[in-house]
């Protein structure tokens, strides 16, 4: 069972806590929610970087140059 | 005199590692709290991130953090926790931690509590970065316990962690 440090700063007593059912269902949401966010972010990130690769391959199929495409994006 | 920095608690985790580490009963005595860190979580992998929770609740927290890795930069937003900072994890160079800094202006106050902090990690390979982290804690209730907490895995042993009241009267 995971356990907590807690430190009583009116006492300075600090004791070792085993962690509740709450606190480990609480534990478990958030990196749960951790991850759907991580995993949104990249979708978006791949999803931007795909949408770039096809505007370079369209640009280029137009005739600009690799240097015009760079000073084009940057 | 004046008070500026007064320690208020020092804590290192022991052998055992520890699932977050709670500061409860905190002196309603200063203007804000500040937090300096030292931490390595037990995940299997280059970090970990930290978290920040006030009297134990885990509602109406949320932030936004900037971070950079040396080679590329980013920013992102947490709705429903407060993001706050950062831990070296268990696949970074051995005995690294990052080392961070937390700040809770007006922790007594009856409006909102903002939270802000900065930290850098430790790795000798890619990985290492650096993180800004703004937090709000949208509760009018005095902060008498704060809790911090690695998200995917435990403080490691040696981790540690120091609780300073600040005023400046």
């Amino acid at each position: 069972m995971a356990t907590k440090l807690v430190v009583d700063c009116s006492t300075g007593i600090t004791t070792e806590v085993e962690l509740t059912a709450e606190e480990v269902a609480q534990r478990e949401a958030d990196a749960l929610a951790w991850a759907l966010a991580e995993a949104e972010r990249e979708a978006e990130a791949a999803a931007k970087a795909e949408a770039k690769a096809s505007a370079v391959a369209k640009l280029a199929a137009l005739g600009l140059t690799e240097g015009e495409v760079v000073a084009l994006l940057a | 005199m004046a008070v500026t920095h007064k320690l208020i608690q020092t804590i290192t985790v022991g052998s055992g590692g520890s699932a977050s580490i709670d500061f409860t009963s905190i002196p309603q005595t200063y203007t804000d709290l500040l937090v300096l860190y030292s931490a390595r979580s037990a995940r299997a992998a280059v970090g970990d991130d930290v978290y920040i929770r006030f009297n134990g609740l885990s509602t109406n927290l949320s932030s936004r953090t900037l971070y950079g890795t040396g080679s590329a930069t980013a920013s992102y937003s947490d709705a429903s926790v407060a993001y706050i900072g950062y831990a070296v994890g268990d696949t970074s160079t051995a005995s690294v931690f990052s080392n961070g800094n937390i700040y809770i202006p007006n922790y007594v106050g009856s409006t909102n509590k903002s939270v802000s902090g900065d930290v850098v990690s430790e790795n000798n390979a890619t990985g290492a970065t650096q993180q800004f982290a703004a937090g709000l804690w949208s509760s009018t209730a005095a902060i008498t316990q704060l809790t911090i907490y690695c998200l995917n895995g435990n403080f490691k042993q040696y981790s540690s962690a120091s609780l300073y009241g600040i005023k400046n009267s």
